[in-house]
């Protein structure tokens, strides 16, 4: 008896709770880009009377699926995103209803790579690191063939790094941080090779298979989503080198320290104004019809890119963001709330 | 004649000596394999409990420091000009300005922090929480406007961390530079350093930030999703395993029923999770991160369980007893409530806790169905938006703040503690039954 009447009573509620409008503001989107915004989702729910946001992690491209389902209460409002909205996903938005779409450009996220610092701080290029870890590599004698990877230790790539090993831990190919790398890294070291980059225009698939292919043959190991375990690992092993996001590495800097890549050290400075190569920019989009139903989702705006949040010494960078630099973030402040649509 | 009984005799005599000489030939190595065996599986029980013991006292160790936190003595002057309010009134309280009078604050105590730089440096020292801290403060005490006042707030984690690390005084370590490593020093030589229980683990939900982080929102929430988990799969399991056993008929169709329930007990979890997202979120229109939506998920996983474990226990029960029960006169129904069903109910039970034990560590189906958020506020119905404990654990370990290493371990800790209670309620039940 006493069951069947909790059993009421929890219908009854979740009725009630679905008759009533939403008054909380829903996120959904990418696991790198979460540390940042569930930041501003606790200050905005301390700081106003509105309830603090919801924000799920379901990665980039889960979040894309969610958010472009369509419009209502029963949808999320916002999308996070480490890569652009892909013009594919916008026409499912548009498709499904969701019309306009604000596209807000938050800040950069750095890809470090990383090792103890009992060992020494190595400079390595981004073509170096190609050699070190793709899975088929240019023939050595300069031919335009393409051979298993023979590389065991670095030194054999460039007589300057060190005498060890080739070990990198690193994230699965599930990962957007995965993604970023073989992008950012491993494509860029591929391009140096005059005759692949030729390829790109010629054969695109071929192409793509060549640049962001990694070994497989223990070389780069992949040591799971959750970069904290890396840190550890790398931490008990001086020889290995992880790769993760500049967030980590901002925390752990009394352990660890990141490789210069091209010449540059993986500081706020050097991802700030661009001269460190490995840093991909990450976004939020914004449901333009949902902006003015759903309560708090301007003040939310308005708050993600305040000065004290998005801006140089904002508590954003606190965390590890890389900010905008002033110019840019008034600009897309202006953008933001002005709720401009995005076109792709 | 004589002889030939004779020689019959020693034979037979001959034959059981040599039986007794073989016995007692293979006795020593019979014994031996049998201590061989003792040992073998001795060792392995004494292995498995090293292992768990390592387990759990690594976790226990690491998950030390979250059970205790640093607070900072500050001296805050309630000034009417740096809040910029005119009377005490709860109005004027509520938003003024708490950040410039904690801020000025600060800075008056230690008039060598002048640069930006420093500024900056020297109020990452003290938990963002510490403006709400003196507001909360404020609120509660209106008679001190105006005057200056000692409030106790939290330090932030990097100087929590550094604290607890016991890095030697007025060095830097951890995050903690060496100038701030000098002002960590002098509030601690001002006796204005405390360490003390972290209750606020327990009565918080979760944060960013670690100092403030707690596991309330995700404990309310894994208690409401295992209830209605209960409350569905139990009676639905117990009733459809008693149906199959005792009423239904046996056919084809009650074995493609069997296969099928054998074959769902062997699904992947996210399986039942994408159907929780198809079905009872977009079909039925229930809100996304719920209690209700999860612990539906989650029954659908354990009933499979539930029905396995009360069937083949509902099957143990001799048949004598239903006989007997039938043979005076008892209904079927009545055979089977008042006669098997208490008879099995103590296998069903171990069923039902093995099956809720698997629901309560299950987070992939949870991920469809939106429950792996980062939620503040703690629920209080099963549509509130919610998170479970070991979704919390993975989000927790996946935060790149290093303090929320202790906060992982504790949580951990939590849910043990959890599944424990559970584990002793349902052995307690399963006692009562028995007897």
């Amino acid at each position: 008896m006493k069951k069947l009447t909790l059993a009421i009573s929890l219908l009854a509620t979740s009725t009630a709770a679905l008759s009533a409008g939403r008054d909380t503001i829903n996120v959904v989107g990418s696991s790198t880009v979460y540390p940042f915004s569930t930041v501003v989702a606790e200050r905005f729910g301390k700081s106003t009377s509105f309830k603090t946001p919801k924000i799920e992690s379901t990665g980039t491209g889960g979040g894309m699926k969610l958010f472009c389902a369509g419009v209502g209460i029963d949808t999320p409002d916002m999308s996070n995103a480490s890569r652009r909205m892909k013009k594919s996903e916008l026409e499912m938005c548009i498709k499904n209803g969701v019309s306009a779409v604000t596209e807000v450009l938050l800040g950069y996220d750095g890809i470090v790579i990383a090792n103890s610092k009992k060992s020494k701080q190595v400079v390595v290029s981004r073509k170096e690191l190609f050699l070190a870890l793709a899975k088929e590599i240019p023939a050595l004698d300069g031919s335009e063939k393409l051979v298993a990877n023979p590389y065991k230790t670095w030194n054999e790539i460039n007589p300057s790094l060190p005498a060890t090993k080739i070990e990198v831990l690193g994230p699965p190919p599930t990962s957007g941080t995965r993604d970023a790398f073989a992008e950012l890294v491993l494509e860029g070291g591929c391009k140096k090779f005059p005759w692949i980059k030729a390829m790109k225009k010629t054969n695109k698939k071929k192409y793509k298979n060549i640049c962001h292919a990694v070994r497989e043959d223990h070389v780069y190991i992949e040591a799971g989503e959750n970069d904290n375990l890396i840190v550890q690992k790398l931490t008990a092993n001086p020889n290995a080198f992880g790769v993760f996001g500049f967030s980590f590495l901002d925390q752990n800097s009394d352990t660890l320290q990141g490789s210069k890549v091209d010449g540059v050290a993986p500081t706020f400075e050097g991802i700030s104004d661009g001269s460190y190569p490995v840093s991909r920019p990450l976004y939020f989009y914004v449901k333009k019809a949902h902006a003015n139903n759903i309560p708090g989702i301007l003040e939310f705006l308005k708050e993600f890119t305040s000065e004290a949040a998005m801006g140089e010494e904002g508590y954003l960078t606190d965390k590890g963001l890389i900010p905008l630099g002033e110019e840019r973030l008034n600009k897309v402040r202006k953008s933001v709330l002005s709720l401009t649509e995005l076109k792709l | 004649m004589n002889n030939t009984i004779k020689s019959g005799q020693s034979d037979k005599a001959e034959e059981t000596f040599s039986v007794t000489e073989a016995v007692k030939a293979s006795l020593k190595r019979r014994h031996r394999k049998e201590l061989g065996f003792r040992a073998a599986g001795f060792s392995a029980v004494c292995f498995g409990f090293v292992l768990v013991f390592l387990l759990l006292s690594d976790i226990t160790y690491k998950a030390i420091p979250a059970f205790h936190q640093h607070w900072i003595k500050v001296d805050v002057t309630f000034d009417k000009a740096w809040l910029g309010v005119e009377d005490a009134t709860s109005t004027s309280l509520a938003t003024a300005n708490y950040r410039k009078a904690l801020r000025s604050s600060l800075y008056a105590a230690f008039p060598e922090v002048k640069t930006r730089k420093q500024k900056k440096r020297f109020t990452k020292m003290y938990s963002t929480n510490a403006e709400f801290t003196i507001k909360d403060f404020l609120i509660e005490n209106p008679d001190k406007l105006g005057l200056k006042q000692a409030v106790w707030v939290r330090a932030d984690d990097d100087v929590d961390t550094y604290l607890k690390d016991g890095v030697e005084p007025g060095k830097a370590g951890g995050r903690i530079d060496a100038m701030q490593a000098v002002w960590v020093q002098t509030l601690q030589q001002q006796s204005r350093i405390e360490k003390r229980f972290n209750f606020s683990f327990f009565t918080s939900g979760d944060s960013r930030e670690p100092e403030l982080a707690g596991v309330k929102g995700a404990f309310t929430g894994t208690i409401l999703t295992m209830l209605v988990t209960l409350i569905l799969s139990f009676p639905l399991g117990v009733a459809a395993a008693l149906y199959l056993e005792e009423f239904a008929p046996k056919n084809r169709w009650t074995d493609i029923i069997e296969v099928n329930i054998n074959n769902l007990a062997a699904v992947p979890s996210i399986i039942f999770g994408l159907l929780g997202l198809a079905v009872i979120i977009n079909l039925f229109g229930l809100p996304r991160s719920a209690p209700l939506v999860g612990g539906i998920v989650l029954s659908l996983m354990t009933l499979p369980t539930i029905i396995i474990a009360s069937r083949a226990s509902i099957k143990a029960v001799p048949p004598s007893i239903r006989e007997a029960a039938l043979g005076i006169g008892a209904s079927k129904m009545q055979t089977a409530f008042g006669h098997v069903l208490p008879m099995a109910m103590p296998g069903i039970l171990t069923g039902t806790i093995i099956g809720m034990a698997q629901a309560l560590g299950e987070t992939a189906p949870l991920l469809m169905i939106g429950m792996v958020a980062f939620i503040v506020d703690v629920p209080s119905t099963v549509t509130d938006a919610s998170t479970v404990l070991p979704v919390q654990i993975y989000l927790w370990a996946d935060s790149p703040e290093r303090a929320f290493l202790a906060k992982t371990s504790a949580a951990i800790l939590v849910l043990l503690s959890f599944l424990l209670v559970m584990n002793v309620s349902a052995a307690i039940l399963r006692r009562k039954f028995e007897k």
